[in-house]
């Protein structure tokens, strides 16, 4: 029939063309029709929260806005605000922040060595990225083995003998355990391995590195664990924290599912020992009681033993986590990989961690966010972390007296690190996304 | 770390109790550094100011100690303990001495084995109110809402005076001092209570201090001081006579303005005792003849250190009164050097 005409008046013969849909339904309108105000209930819920979003930023973004950033005491800036915008109005003294923003940083650590922690944490970066990110280059793996040996030298100083020798502790221990393994059994050479290193550790390193450093006295300045303070306490424990509960809450989750007795029991033993008392508790052990037990003079420094007992307390959590993501996985995993004759390790690598891990990231990440906000604990302690800083700032007689800026700030610090690490999971999850 | 580190993780307990009675003396000589056990941050007793150097009134103890025994009153490694690790600190070695508001109590010195060397502070607990209540007389708080830190000995004291004066209270727990500031002034309680230098450290903080008042009663006695380890008298002898020194000063008129004037020797024995020019007291406790010459000088006279970290003219504007020499009404009194 083609463009023939119909014989009917009324009948249309050609298509229409496409009109855009009404105004009402796409767009900012539609989509506030849709999602906004789609009945009465959702409309009232809508404005009550309008309303209650418009109060709070009201309150508060006058009084951040408003804020002094130059005086040098409170008293000062209540002076200027009650001078600028008249008696009586409310406004911050980001003041405190700005003469007090490298001591919340640093804490006493001494001005001009702040590049050293700073260079450990680019360092750092550099040698996560290759584990983090695929698309790093390969060769970035080197940063990843020197930078846990580079990085605490470069924050404590001292001669660089000293982290040489720990390596070599690691060197002795792979060797070793290679040449008995070959001669005995996988066993007997990773037991004589672990004993090497730590004669290696206890008896010789040191006299080894006080050798090296009198031939070649190569080191930077010595900087006490008492002068770390503020943000680089708290990552320096966070990330210790999770760089060192990583690999052993996974052992211990392993441990846990072992066939071994012994094996099992002494992870389960440790892992409900540790979940069944607070951090805090474990802090104060570190703090008050080891003191009693070690001999007096014994230099066995504060820092090291918090980060111990952190290390230790969030590897009991994460072994579950990880066991969450274990028994997540069905038998026939298991069974596929002794069926192709993989052994222990090999299966272990290949097969279950793999997806284990994936399954469990969500998990392991909000532990680590959780580890890392932990750190504050440390100010029960004494250690001046950025809380502690915030008390030993509040009493100085120029800031006595100011609250929210101080705590407001530390807060939006911690929101950052937080949050870079949640979308870094997120990130992760849809990389390894596998399903459909 | 170091091998010594991890030796000492594995050593025992019981190789720890019998080294005590080492002389710490000894030990602050060869470490080059005084360590000083000081509170966590309080307003005119212990903080670091901007550029990190501590200053305060337990502070300057500590730097005279170190400049008497170390000649160098910058030789001191500050230990900020809160109140649950202070003892600990100093029992275990950690710390040479703590200055950090400590009340003296039986149980303090004779129970958890510790020598308080002498009294740099007496403080006591007292009562603030918002003017606007009307009230003059901690007597008249029959029946208030109060502020109180709990677990600490001012709860049993307040416990103590309204029911020695037939008074009931309506206890309002708070955990910190800055929660006190506000949940005082967002008028949860009708008044505060807690050390008198420690409502006027609060007080000072107010955007509007002359609207509260201190009440004139103080219901307790907080004598607070110096301590270091039993067991040590030679260490013990000298920051007690480092305090002593500071006072002695201020009795006898010593400044940090003119000590080096008199240091020359005057016709005042008891001066040039003090500061060296005569006999050799420095020399009885394994000092030189200088030490007390340089305590004074560190940081003035007890006198001096009041004004400057306490004193009238500072944002706490705490007066003398019970701090005072005795010569002028007041408590503070050095036995004589000879």
């Amino acid at each position: 029939m083609g463009g023939a005409k119909s014989s009917i008046g009324y009948v249309r013969t050609e298509m229409l063309g496409e009109k855009p849909p009404p105004p009402t339904s796409v767009g900012v309108i539609g989509w506030m029709r849709q999602n906004l105000f789609s009945d009465i209930l959702s409309t009232i819920l809508t404005l009550l929260s309008l309303y209650l979003v418009y109060s709070v930023l009201a309150g508060v973004l006058p009084w951040m806005l408003k804020g002094i950033w130059n005086a040098s005491s409170l008293n000062e800036c209540r002076e200027i605000i009650a001078e600028s915008y008249g008696e009586g109005t409310e406004a911050a003294c980001w003041a405190v922040i700005r003469e007090r923003f490298w001591q919340l940083m640093y804490g006493f650590y001494p001005s001009d060595m702040y590049w050293r922690p700073n260079l450990a944490l680019i360092l750092l970066f550099a040698a996560l990225a290759p584990v983090l990110f695929d698309k790093a280059p390969r060769w970035m793996l080197v940063f990843s083995v020197a930078v846990p040996f580079i990085g605490p030298w470069l924050l404590w100083g001292g001669t660089i003998w000293t982290p040489v020798a720990a390596f070599l502790g690691f060197v002795i221990g792979f060797f070793v355990n290679r040449y008995v393994a070959r001669a005995t059994g996988t066993l007997a050479g990773l037991l004589a391995g672990v004993v090497a290193a730590i004669v290696w550790w206890l008896f010789l390193a040191e006299a080894f590195s006080d050798a090296l450093a009198s031939v070649l006295p190569l080191a930077i300045e010595t900087v006490e664990s008492r002068k770390f303070g503020g943000f680089m306490l708290a990552i320096t424990l966070g990330i210790t924290g999770i760089a060192l509960s990583f690999p052993l809450g996974i052992v211990l989750a392993l441990g846990r599912q072992s066939n071994l007795v012994i094996v099992k029991s002494l992870c389960v033993g440790f892992i409900e020992f540790i979940r069944g008392v607070p951090l805090i508790t474990l802090l104060f052990v570190a703090s008050v009681l080891l003191n009693y037990f070690l001999p007096k003079g014994t230099e066995f420094d504060i820092i090291l033993r918090v980060m111990i007992m952190i290390t230790l307390f969030s590897a009991a959590y994460m072994a579950e986590v990880i066991r969450g993501g274990l028994a997540a996985l069905p038998r026939g995993q298991y069974e596929a990989a002794d069926a192709l004759g993989l052994t222990y390790w090999q299966a272990q690598r290949l097969i279950i961690m793999p997806q284990a891990l994936k399954i469990s990231i969500p998990s392991i990440v909000s532990t680590f966010i959780g580890l890392f906000k932990d750190t504050t604990l440390v100010s029960i302690i004494g250690l001046a972390d950025p809380i502690g800083w915030a008390k030993l700032i509040q009493s100085n007689a120029e800031w006595n007296g100011i609250v929210w800026e101080l705590y407001g700030f530390i807060a939006f610090v911690f929101f950052i690190f937080c949050y870079l690490m949640s979308r870094y999971s997120m990130y992760l999850e849809r990389k390894l996304q596998t399903g459909h | 770390m170091k091998k010594t580190i991890l030796l000492g993780a594995l050593t025992v307990a019981g190789l720890a109790a019998g080294t005590a009675a080492a002389a710490t003396l000894d030990d602050v000589k060869a470490r080059g550094k005084l360590n000083c056990g000081v509170s966590t941050g309080l307003v005119g007793f212990a903080a670091p100011d901007a550029s990190g150097e501590w200053a305060g009134y337990d502070v300057a103890i500590c730097r005279a100690v170190a400049a008497a025994v170390l000649a160098d009153p910058t030789a001191v490694e500050f230990v900020p303990t809160t109140g649950k690790t202070r003892f600990t600190a100093l029992a275990s070695g950690e710390v040479d001495m703590l200055a950090r508001n400590t009340t003296w109590t039986f149980t303090r010195d004779v129970d958890l084995k510790f020598e308080f060397v002498g009294i740099n502070y007496y403080d006591g607990q007292g009562f603030m109110v918002p003017k606007s209540l009307g009230v003059t007389s901690a007597k008249d708080l029959d029946g208030a809402t109060v502020c109180i830190q709990t677990g600490t000995t001012t709860e049993l004291n307040l416990a103590d005076f309204f029911r020695s004066n037939n008074m009931s209270y309506e206890p309002v727990p708070i955990e910190t001092n800055a929660e006190a500031q506000q949940q005082y002034l967002a008028g949860a309680c009708d008044t505060l209570t807690t050390d008198a230098s420690g409502l006027a450290a609060t007080r000072a903080a107010f955007e509007n201090p002359g609207d509260h008042v201190v009440l004139p009663e103080i219901i307790s006695k907080e004598p607070l001081g110096p301590l270091v380890r039993h067991g040590d008298q030679q260490w013990g002898d000298i920051v007690r006579w480092t305090l002593n020194a500071l006072i002695t000063a201020e009795e006898l008129g010593i400044t940090s303005a003119n000590i080096d004037e008199l240091a020359k020797g005057t016709n005042n024995p008891e001066i040039n005792r003090l500061l060296g020019t005569e006999g050799d007291l420095g020399g009885m406790f394994g000092l030189d003849k200088q030490w007390a010459y340089r305590a004074i000088k560190a940081g003035g006279n007890f006198g001096e250190i009041f004004e400057k970290n306490i004193g009238e003219n500072t944002p706490l504007g705490l007066s003398r009164g019970l701090n005072a020499l005795w010569t002028e009404g007041g408590l503070i009194y050095s036995p004589p050097f000879r």
